[in-house]
């Protein structure tokens, strides 16, 4: 059973009581309980099952300007009180850091608006492997898919609350069902070729069909089978949606509060200045119902809105917390626990539009590495990908891209074809110049 | 050794109980418990950013049958806790009529490492010193230097281990790590540099003045070389690979395909070719579990198995995958050493400890000096592979133009990609100078990360550059 809300209350004002009687100025403390139940099905037949329970504590302590914090898997108060006392033995020895404090009392969260983001239903096991082999059944229905490299189905329900000296107390309950198959495609002769899809819904209800999962994942790893290899030029990119997503992972890492501060993101100079081109916006909003990438405040306690990263291909926010806010003269976003949803408006072009822009273009379905370095804003990575000259199109794999993340930036078309799938979500995208196709 | 049955209603008896009223029909399993505690101390910005303490307590229960696990884990030790995850076992396990119950395991006495507790090695405050001291020597090397982060990361895990028949094994698990990384500004171009230094081993044969100027001195010279790199080429050519922590190469290109579940699940590029000359002769790979000190070695695995020497890829010939219980029982082989999991909240599975590759005849000299064109790579970075197609690749962190058998100039933003079954058999060259990383590998695999070591001479190959020059 999941613990109840009491519970953690109780255990948190423990330990708030605790770290300010051995002298903390100030303490922040989370607890949170996750239940989580998972089965795994392979080749039709069950492989694993696994069950976790664990509640867990973070506390930070300020002592003034000196902060330190601890985390631990909850054993009993004996224990509580060790790791508290070893927390503020810490925090005592530390040097003084003028931006160390709690956040802004104004703008912590208050009323939480109610996102929809817990659904009491639970689904047992055995359903859950119903659903499975619904899944396999689809899947290996296709001729071409000749076994199952693993599928499995998550429940998984938390309740966390968030409190600090400052009198804020906040939490939620949250769920999160998720599917999944991986798939290894062989035709005969050809090598073997995996791929894999899923979904990941707040409301059990709301999942994807088991038949729509296996055949859209038989679908992807099929295109793969016999791929040819592709030689070294320089030629436009389209970049499919699950690829394309990357583009705001990047963009994260490079526009996030540390990497601002500490100087170390190729974008530091750019807040206010055009990074896009004009047509470009990019939103994040953590409001969104039923997102299970929503939260109504971050991991501090501050209340999120949803902002505009770009507007109009300009630069307007970067990503928040506390600590970096104050050592950027700023006010927190609400955004110390990163982005939450976020996306690109959808451009104007159809999806076929994209492919007519060009006689011969590569479209890549994965990519290997990271995906660009946001402090030297290079980017390199190993890729697969579909061909297409002129009428022409075949599976292509093992060859890189090559170039630096302001060329994606600056030459990106967005087609009109935007959909809510995963925290950042990206209309597939055309690159028309400035990536290097290495091949043989 | 923790005593984990002393502030709990259960007894050590009783667990023991459990287990076997559990497990005796069942074909294995075991009762996983452990405490960890974690110290990590880090300089940014040149202020201690944080300290962070973690401690990560709890149990997890497995039943195994034919191929089928289940398994359960919480952090509660108690009674109610081990009584509920026996249930959700033999839930999931009902249909198992007839068992093969097996708890025979290897055993060793032999200790890779002391028994010592490396976060007590030094009081807090001498360490926060000793970073404040690694930061005024990087930034006075150049003022250049405009970012240093700076960590002390110290580790103690016990573990003990509970089969059937009241059979016991236990391990203390030191792990220290020190790293560094910077960052290099001029004009506009931003360069990185990291380097770090860890294992078993006492914390001061890691964090002495000698060993720490040494991490500093080539995270330094990595940033440094890349202020004035040019672009790296890109297609197909001859890349030599210097010695050491290159070794990511054998570890994703061939490491993972050599794993056990690969091989029962016919996943692996290799399931089908054990006893098959899979590249030149020259080649053989090791993976080694029972390395004195090392990130990767443990005294025994984390299902109680002892770790050993296993030849994976003999003078060009596959002979030997790596296993765990479930893989070697499936696969009708010996258990290798190699089950792990990264914590209690996760059932074992095959993993490498120390992955090498053994001596050649060339010198590093030769092979630059028998390239046309080229890329002599002096940094790698981390890397990755798909197992089913054997397609892998890796982040170049530095790395040199060869021209005519001469380095010229440096080059960045390089990946090298390939696939494991072809780049076997594109090792050209192999020196005569295997060394073994510093001790900061990390392996991930299914959401779980363990500490492992690396190895390799420097090597010849042909692969895949992925550049941004035509």
């Amino acid at each position: 059973m999941l613990k109840e809300k009491k519970e953690l209350e109780n255990l948190a004002a423990y330990c708030i009581g605790k770290s300010i009687k051995l002298s903390a100025t100030n303490c922040e403390v989370k607890v949170g309980n996750i239940i989580s139940e998972t089965v795994n099905l392979r080749n039709k037949k069950i492989e694993n099952s696994d069950r976790s329970d664990i509640l867990s504590i973070n506390i930070t302590t300020y002592i003034n300007k000196k902060k330190s914090s601890i985390f631990f898997t909850y054993i009993d108060d004996e224990n509580t009180n060790v790791m508290i006392e070893k927390c503020i033995e810490s925090t005592k020895l530390l040097p003084d850091d003028k931006f160390n404090s709690l956040p802004n009392k104004k703008l912590l969260a208050k009323d939480v608006e109610d996102l929809l983001l817990f659904d009491d239903t639970t689904i047992s096991n055995e359903k859950k492997l119903e659903y499975l082999k619904e899944v396999e059944d689809a899947a290996l229905g296709n001729r071409f898919i000749s076994q199952t490299n693993g599928s499995s189905f998550n429940q998984s329900k938390s309740n966390f609350i968030i409190a600090n000296s400052d009198g804020l107390l906040s939490g939620y309950k949250k769920s999160e069902f998720s599917s999944f198959t991986d798939l290894v495609a062989k035709k005969n002769g050809s090598g073997m070729e995996c791929d894999y899809y899923y979904d990941s819904k707040v409301y059990l209800k709301d999942i994807i069909k088991p038949k729509d999962l296996g055949n859209s994942a038989a679908k992807l790893a099929v295109r793969k089978l016999n791929p040819k290899k592709t030689k070294t030029e320089s030629i436009p990119i389209i970049f499919e949606k699950r690829i394309s997503k990357n583009i705001l992972g990047i963009l994260s890492s490079a526009i996030s509060g540390s990497s601002f501060a500490r100087g170390t993101s190729f974008l530091k100079n750019k807040l206010n200045n055009q990074i896009f081109p004009n047509n470009i916006n990019i939103i994040d909003d953590p409001l969104i119902k039923k997102s299970i990438y929503s939260m109504p405040f971050d991991k501090e306690g501050v209340k999120s809105e949803k902002i505009y990263l770009v507007k109009n291909g300009v630069l307007k926010n970067i990503i928040l917390d506390s600590y970096y806010s104050r050592m950027l003269n700023k006010e927190s976003n609400g955004r110390a626990s990163g982005l939450s949803n976020t996306f690109f408006e959808p451009g104007k072009h159809s999806y076929e539009d994209l492919f007519n822009s060009a006689k011969k273009l590569i479209l890549i379905t994965d990519t290997m590495g990271a995906f660009g370095n946001a402090t030297t804003g290079e980017f390199s990575c190993g890729a697969t990908g579909i061909y297409f000259d002129n009428d022409d199109f075949y599976p292509i794999n093992n060859f890189t891209l090559g170039g630096k993340i302001e060329d994606i930036f600056n030459s990106i078309i967005l087609a009109n074809d935007l959909e809510f799938k995963y925290s950042k979500n990206c209309p597939s995208a055309l690159i028309t110049e400035g990536l290097v196709v290495g091949g043989c | 050794m923790d005593n984990f049955f002393k502030k709990t209603d259960l007894t050590r008896v009783e667990a023991e109980k459990i287990v076997d009223d559990t497990l005796l029909n069942k074909d294995d399993g075991e009762l996983y418990l452990q405490n960890s505690i974690n110290e990590n101390i880090t300089l940014d910005d040149g202020k201690i950013k944080n300290t962070n303490f973690t401690k990560i307590y709890g149990m997890g229960f497995r039943g195994v049958c034919e191929d089928v696990t289940a398994y359960c884990h919480t952090n509660s030790i108690n009674k109610k806790s081990l009584i509920d995850a026996s249930k959700s076992i033999n839930s999931t396990l009902r249909s198992f009529k007839s068992y093969k119950h097996n708890n025979s395991i290897r055993r060793t006495n032999e200790k890779l490492y002391s028994d010592h507790n490396p976060i007590e090695a030094k009081s807090l405050k001498e360490k926060i010193k000793i970073l404040n001291t690694v930061d005024q020597y990087i930034r006075s090397k150049s003022n250049l230097v405009k970012q240093v982060t700076a960590s002390i990361s110290t580790e103690k895990k016990s573990i003990e281990i509970i089969k059937t028949g009241g059979l016991t094994l236990s391990d203390n698990q030191p792990l220290t790590s020190f790293r560094i990384s910077l960052l290099m500004k001029k004009g506009s171009k931003n360069t990185q540099g990291s380097y770090a230094t860890g294992g078993r081993m006492a914390f001061d044969s890691y964090v002495n003045e000698n060993n720490w100027k040494q991490v500093c001195d080539e995270a330094f010279r990595q940033a440094e070389m890349n202020l004035d790199a040019k672009k790296a080429p890109a297609g197909e050519m001859d890349v030599v690979l210097n010695n050491g922590w290159s070794g990511v190469l054998l570890h994703e290109a061939l490491g993972h395909t050599l794993e056990g579940d690969f091989l029962y699940k016919k996943t692996s590029v290799f399931h089908d070719q054990i006893g098959n000359k899979i590249g030149n002769e020259n080649i053989t790979v090791v993976d080694e579990g029972n390395i004195s000190g090392r990130r990767g070695s443990l005294n025994m695995d984390d299902e109680g198995e002892k770790t050993q020497r296993n030849v994976l890829i003999e003078n060009g010939k596959l002979v030997k995958f790596m296993h765990d219980r479930l893989s070697a029982k499936l696969t009708k082989n010996t258990p290798t050493g190699n089950g792990r999991r990264e914590n209690y909240m996760f059932a074992p599975m095959p993993r490498m400890t120390n992955t090498f590759m053994m001596n050649g005849k060339n010198t590093r000299e030769e092979m630059i000096k028998s390239v046309k064109k080229g890329i002599y790579v002096d940094a790698l970075g981390g890397g990755s592979v798909d197992i089913v197609s054997g397609q892998f690749n890796f982040a170049v962190n530095n790395a040199w133009l060869i021209e005519n058998g001469k380095l010229t100039v440096p080059v960045e933003g390089a990946t090298l990609i390939g696939s494991g079954p072809e780049v076997i058999k594109k090792i050209e060259m192999i020196g005569n100078d295997l060394k073994l990383d510093n001790g900061f590998g990390t392996c991930g695999k299914s959401g779980q990360l363990v500490p492992v070591g690396l190895g390799i001479p420097s090597c010849k190959v042909l692969m895949t550059v992925g550049g941004s020059k035509t």
